[in-house]
C-alpha cells in the first residue's frame, strides 16, 4: 500500500466554480492508497505550498498529486516543494483538472466533477509507480565556438574571453570586422567606424584565450549543449604560405569540442536587379547605401560615376525594396532610415552648395537621440525630406530622372539628379539557411535565424547550447548588435558557471534482454539519441539527447524500450482506472 | 495548326486592323486562327470585388466556349487577355464561385481552359528564332519604341507574362523583326484607359507625355498591344486643339509583323489610324526581292 496525499485546488473560482472540488476530495479519500485529501482555495500561493509540506510530514507521505492546474504551468512549483520536505521531486505529480476539466466543460458541472475525480485518480495510480530518481548530470565544456568575425561575433567573444573561458572565432573571410568595416561614419557622431572598429579587432587578435580562425567555415556538428562537436575547414591563405602556389594548397579540416555556439553571421546587401524599375543595375549613376558608404570613405567631393563631375542633386531613396511584398521583403530593415539621414548629412558636408532630397514612407527613428538626428538633417542641414514612394528612376541623357509622389503637397514629382543612392534590404548572409539546418536551428522564410521566443528568450535558439547575436537574427543597428551580443555572451556565461550539466532523468532506457536489436527505434527516435550498440547488438540511448518523447517505446515491437516513469505498467494502470 | 481565336468586341469594330493584321500574319505563320463558335463581349474589366461573381459570369462562358474548341483560347486585345486570364486564375482558386456560376449559366465549364495573348504564342511556341527566319522584309533601321502599358502585364502574379518593370516580349519580337528597339520611361505607364470616356483631359495629358518621351527617345513610332492604349494615343494627335507634338504614328505589332513578313498591303489594316503610318515603310517595300535573295544568301 502506498500512502498518497491528493491536494485538490480551487484556482479561485477558475476550478471550483465549475467542479465540484469537495467531491473529488471525498471520492479519492476512498481510494486505498489514499491516505490523506484535502482542497483547497490557491494551491500554489505560499500558505498552499506549506500546507502540502505540512501533510507530508503528518501523514508520512510517499507520493503527492496536486490537481490542479497544467503540469506546463506549475509542476516545476510542487516538485519543489515536496522536495523541501524530504520527499523525491520526481514522486509528485499534477492532475489536469483546469485547462481539460474546468476551463472547457462550463456547461456541464456534474460531468466535469466526474472527470476531474477519474483524472485525478489516474494520476494517483501511476505516482504510485513513480521511481525515485535524480537529475542526470552531464559532463561540461568550457569552450565557445563564435561563427561569424562582424561585430556581433567579436563583442560576444571579447566578454566570454574576458570571464576567462576559450573562444574560437571562424570568420569566413579573411578579415575581421564584417559590414562594419565597409561603413564610412556611424551615426550617431559620424565617427569612422573603421577607427572604432580597428580598436576591437586588435583587442579580439591579441586576446589569449581567442583563437581566430580566417577564411574558414563550419562543416560539421555533433553532439549537444554542453558537448558539441565541430568540424571547420579552412582554406589556407595564400600570404602566410608565399612558396606554394595556391592551387595545391589542401584546405585544412580542425575538429573541436565546444559547449556553447553564438552564431552571429550577419548580413548581405540586396541585389538590385531584382529592382529594374529604379534602374536595376544598369545605370551608372543609381548606387546603393553600401557602394554610397564606399564613396564617402574614400573622402573628398563626391561625384557622378559616370564622369566624374560634382554630384548637386543626390536623391536617396527609402524603403528600395524593403517593406515591399512585391519584392519578397515584407519586413522594414530597421536602420536605413538612421543611416541615409548620416549620409544625407555627410553628403552635405561634402557638397555644401548641394540638395540632398529623401523619399520616404515614413521616418522610424526610435530610439535614443534618434529622431533628433534625422531631425537635425532636415533643419540644420537643409536636406528636403518628401513623404511618398518612388516610382521609377531612368536615365534621360547624362541625367537620372526619379518620378515620386509627395503625398503631402498630393503632387507627383519630377526631380533630375546626378546621384540617387537606394536604400535597399539587409539580406541574411548566404548560406544562412544552410547553416542553420548543419546547427539543427531554424531560421524563418527569409533565412534569418529563429530565437527561442520573440520577447523572452530574443538570443537563444530553441536548440540549448545555440545563440544567436547581431543581425543573423534580423536587421538591428551596430548599437543593438553589440547589446544582444553582450547578451548571448551573457547566456553562455550561464551555462558555463556550473562546472557540470543536469538534465531531465525521465529519458528511454532499453530492456537488453528484450531488445531484438530491430533498429525501429532508431528510426523513429527525432532526436538521434538511439543507436544500436556495435559489440552487444542492443539498443543504447544518449540520455544526454534523450528528450523522453516516448516514439521509441511506441515503435519497438517487443517492449523493450520504457520511458522512465511512464513504464507500461504505469501507463495500463491508468487506463484501468479511466475505463 | 488551327488556334482558337476570340476577337472580342473591340477587334470586330474600332480595331478591325489589329484582328485583320493578326489573322494575316497567324496564316502566314501556319497558326490558323479560328474564332470561336458563338461569343460575347469579355465583360472588358476585371471585378475588383470577389463577391462579384454575376461579373465573371461574360468570362466565364468565353471560357466555356474554348473548353469546347479543344481547351485552349488565343487572344489579341490586351484587355480581353487581361480579362480572361485573371478569371481563369481566380476560378481556379474559387471551385465554389465557379460552382455558382455554372448553378446560374447551366453550362458547366470545368476550370481548366488555357489562356494565351498571341504574343506568348510566339515566345514559347513559335520562338524568335523561327519568325526571324520568315522574315522577307527586314525593317532595319526602323526605330520602335514598344509601350506595353498595364493591362499587359500587371497584375503580374496573376498574369505571368513579364515582369512589368522589365518587359521584353514586345522588344523581342521587334527585334526579330529587325527594328531597331527603343525602351523608354513611360512603357510600362498608364495610358488613362477608361478615363477616356468621362475624364478625357487625363489620358490627354498622359498621351503627351507619353509621345514626347518617346519621340525625345529618338522613337519614329510607337508599337503596342491594346487596342485601346492605341486609341488613347493616337486619337489626341489630330483632334485636341493646340496639339503641337510632331505626329507619332501608333501601330499594333501585328501591323509590323504584317509587313515583316512580306504580306500585301490589304492584310496590314492601317487605313483607319488617325497617324497614317504607311509612309514609315516606304523604305522598305521595294526590298521584298533583296529580302527574299537576302535569306537564300
Ligand atoms: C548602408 C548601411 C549603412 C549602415 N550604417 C550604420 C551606422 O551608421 N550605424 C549603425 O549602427 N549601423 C549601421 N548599419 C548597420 C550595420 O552594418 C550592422 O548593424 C552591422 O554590420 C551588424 O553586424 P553583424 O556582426 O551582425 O553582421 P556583419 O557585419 O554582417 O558580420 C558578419 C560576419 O560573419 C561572417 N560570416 C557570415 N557567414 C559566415 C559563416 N557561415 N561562417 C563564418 N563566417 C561567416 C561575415 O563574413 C562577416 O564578417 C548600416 C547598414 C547599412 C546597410
Ligand atoms: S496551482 Fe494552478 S490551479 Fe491552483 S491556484 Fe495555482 S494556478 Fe490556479
Ligand atoms: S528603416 Fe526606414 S527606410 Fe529602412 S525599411 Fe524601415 S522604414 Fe524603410
Ligand atoms: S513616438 Fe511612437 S507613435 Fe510616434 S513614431 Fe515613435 S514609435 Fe511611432
Ligand atoms: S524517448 Fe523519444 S527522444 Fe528518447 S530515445 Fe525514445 S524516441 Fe528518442
Ligand atoms: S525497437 Fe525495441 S527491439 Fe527494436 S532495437 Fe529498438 S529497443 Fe530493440
Amino acid at each position: 500500500m502506498s500512502r498518497i496525499g491528493v491536494f485538490v485546488c480551487h484556482c479561485g473560482h477558475n476550478i471550483a466554480g465549475t467542479v465540484d472540488v469537495k467531491a473529488v476530495v471525498e471520492q479519492l479519500q476512498r481510494n486505498g492508497d489514499v491516505v490523506f485529501a484535502i482542497d483547497y482555495k490557491y494551491m500554489c500561493s505560499d500558505p498552499g505550498q506549506q500546507l502540502i509540506r505540512e501533510s507530508i510530514e503528518k501523514y508520512q507521505l510517499d507520493g503527492v498529486v496536486v490537481a490542479a492546474c497544467s503540469p506546463a504551468m506549475h509542476e516545476t512549483t510542487f516538485r519543489r516543494t515536496v522536495s523541501a520536505a524530504g520527499l523525491n521531486g520526481f514522486r509528485c505529480e499534477s492532475a489536469n483538472i483546469r485547462e481539460q476539466v474546468s476551463w472547457v466543460h462550463q456547461q456541464d458541472k456534474e460531468a466535469a466533477t466526474q472527470k476531474a475525480i477519474e483524472i485525478t485518480a489516474s494520476i494517483v495510480e501511476k505516482v504510485k509507480g513513480n521511481e525515485i530518481l535524480e537529475p542526470l548530470v552531464l559532463p561540461l565544456t568550457h569552450r565557445t565556438l563564435v561563427i561569424g568575425g562582424g561585430i556581433a561575433g567579436m563583442q560576444a567573444a571579447l566578454d566570454i574571453a574576458e570571464a576567462g573561458y576559450p573562444v574560437i572565432l571562424v570568420e569566413r573571410h579573411d578579415h575581421l570586422g564584417g559590414r562594419m568595416a565597409e561603413l564610412s561614419g556611424s551615426y550617431l557622431n559620424f565617427r569612422a567606424a573603421p577607427d572604432l572598429l580597428e580598436k576591437k579587432i586588435q583587442q579580439v587578435l591579441s586576446h589569449p584565450n581567442i583563437q581566430t580562425l580566417r577564411n574558414a567555415e563550419v562543416i560539421g556538428l555533433s553532439g549537444y549543449v554542453g558537448n558539441f562537436r565541430v568540424q571547420v575547414k579552412q582554406n589556407p591563405e595564400a600570404e602566410e604560405t608565399p612558396v606554394m602556389p595556391l592551387d595545391e594548397l589542401q584546405p585544412l579540416t580542425f575538429t573541436f569540442d565546444v559547449g556553447a555556439i553564438v552564431v552571429a553571421t550577419g548580413w548581405q546587401p540586396y541585389d538590385r536587379a531584382r529592382l529594374p524599375e529604379y534602374g536595376g543595375v544598369e545605370i551608372p549613376d543609381v548606387v546603393d547605401g553600401l557602394t554610397f558608404e564606399k564613396m564617402l570613405r574614400e573622402g573628398g567631393v563626391l561625384r557622378r560615376p559616370s564622369d566624374g563631375k560634382i554630384a548637386c542633386e543626390v536623391v536617396f531613396v527609402q524603403c528600395a525594396g524593403s517593406r515591399d511584398p512585391e519584392h519578397g521583403v515584407s519586413y522594414c530593415s530597421k536602420v536605413c532610415c538612421m543611416y541615409v539621414a548620416k549620409q544625407a548629412m555627410m553628403y552635405k558636408e561634402r557638397v555644401p552648395d548641394g540638395q540632398a532630397y529623401v523619399f520616404y514612407i515614413d521616418i522610424r527613428s526610435a530610439g535614443k537621440n534618434y529622431d533628433e538626428y534625422v531631425q537635425r538633417a532636415m533643419t540644420d542641414y537643409g536636406v528636403l525630406y518628401l513623404r511618398g514612394k518612388v516610382s521609377r528612376v531612368f536615365r534621360e541623357g547624362d541625367q537620372t530622372i526619379v518620378w515620386g509622389s509627395d503625398t503631402l503637397t498630393g503632387r507627383a514629382v519630377e526631380i533630375a539628379a546626378d546621384l540617387v543612392v537606394l536604400a535597399t534590404p539587409m539580406l541574411p548572409s548566404r548560406g544562412s539557411a544552410e547553416l542553420g539546418q548543419l546547427l539543427h536551428i531554424s531560421t524563418d522564410g527569409y533565412g534569418f535565424f529563429n530565437e527561442a521566443h520573440p520577447k523572452l528568450r530574443p538570443v537563444e535558439t530553441l536548440t540549448a547550447g545555440i545563440y544567436l547575436a547581431g543581425v543573423a537574427q534580423g536587421p538591428k543597428d551596430i548599437p543593438e548588435t553589440v547589446s544582444q551580443a553582450s547578451g548571448a555572451a551573457a547566456k553562455v556565461l550561464q551555462l558555463f558557471s556550473k562546472d557540470e550539466m543536469t538534465a531531465s532523468p525521465l529519458v528511454a532506457s532499453v530492456i537488453e534482454e528484450l531488445c531484438a536489436a530491430c533498429g525501429a527505434c532508431v528510426k523513429v527516435c527525432p532526436y538521434g539519441a538511439r543507436q544500436i550498440h556495435p559489440i552487444w547488438n542492443y539498443a543504447t540511448v544518449n540520455a544526454a539527447l534523450c528528450q523522453g518523447c516516448g516514439a521509441c517505446v511506441v515503435a519497438c515491437p517487443n517492449k523493450a524500450s520504457q520511458v522512465r516513469n511512464w513504464r507500461v505498467e504505469q501507463v495500463m494502470g491508468m487506463v484501468d482506472r479511466l475505463l | 495548326m488551327a488556334i482558337p481565336y476570340f476577337p472580342g468586341c473591340t477587334l470586330s469594330t474600332k480595331a478591325s486592323g489589329y484582328d485583320r493584321s493578326g489573322r494575316a500574319v497567324a496564316q502566314a505563320l501556319g497558326l490558323e486562327f479560328q474564332e470561336l463558335n458563338e461569343w460575347q463581349c469579355c465583360g472588358a474589366t476585371f471585378p475588383l470585388s470577389a463577391e462579384n461573381a454575376m461579373a465573371l459570369v461574360a468570362p466565364t462562358r468565353l471560357l466555356r466556349q474554348a473548353q469546347d474548341a479543344g481547351g485552349q483560347v488565343t487572344t489579341l486585345c490586351a484587355i480581353c487577355f487581361h480579362v480572361l486570364r485573371r478569371t481563369q486564375h481566380f476560378l481556379q482558386g474559387h471551385p465554389d464561385v465557379l460552382e455558382r456560376i455554372n448553378w446560374f449559366t447551366e453550362e458547366p465549364y470545368l476550370g481548366n481552359v488555357r489562356v494565351t495573348h498571341f504574343l506568348e504564342l510566339l515566345r514559347n511556341e513559335l520562338t524568335w528564332e523561327s519568325l526571324r527566319a520568315k522574315v522577307r522584309r527586314p525593317l532595319q533601321g526602323l526605330r520602335v519604341a514598344p509601350y506595353y502599358g498595364c493591362l499587359l502585364l500587371r497584375p503580374p502574379s496573376e498574369i505571368q507574362l513579364d515582369d512589368p518593370d522589365d518587359p521584353h516580349i514586345l522588344h523581342e519580337c521587334l527585334e526579330a523583326l529587325g527594328c531597331e528597339v527603343i525602351t523608354f520611361p513611360y512603357q510600362s505607364e498608364c495610358c488613362g484607359s477608361y478615363l477616356v470616356v468621362n475624364k478625357p483631359k487625363v489620358p490627354q495629358q498622359l498621351a503627351q507625355d507619353i509621345l514626347t518621351s518617346a519621340q525625345r527617345h529618338g522613337a519614329q513610332a510607337l508599337v503596342t498591344a491594346c487596342p485601346l492604349c492605341q486609341y488613347n494615343l493616337d486619337y489626341p494627335q489630330k483632334s485636341v486643339s493646340g496639339w503641337t507634338l510632331k505626329l507619332l504614328p501608333v501601330l499594333y505589332f501585328t501591323q509590323l509583323m504584317a509587313v515583316a513578313l512580306g504580306l500585301p498591303s490589304e492584310d496590314w489594316g492601317m487605313e483607319n489610324h488617325t497617324v497614317d503610318p504607311r509612309p514609315l515603310f516606304e523604305p522598305y517595300l521595294t526590298t521584298v526581292g533583296q529580302g527574299r535573295t537576302g535569306g537564300d544568301r
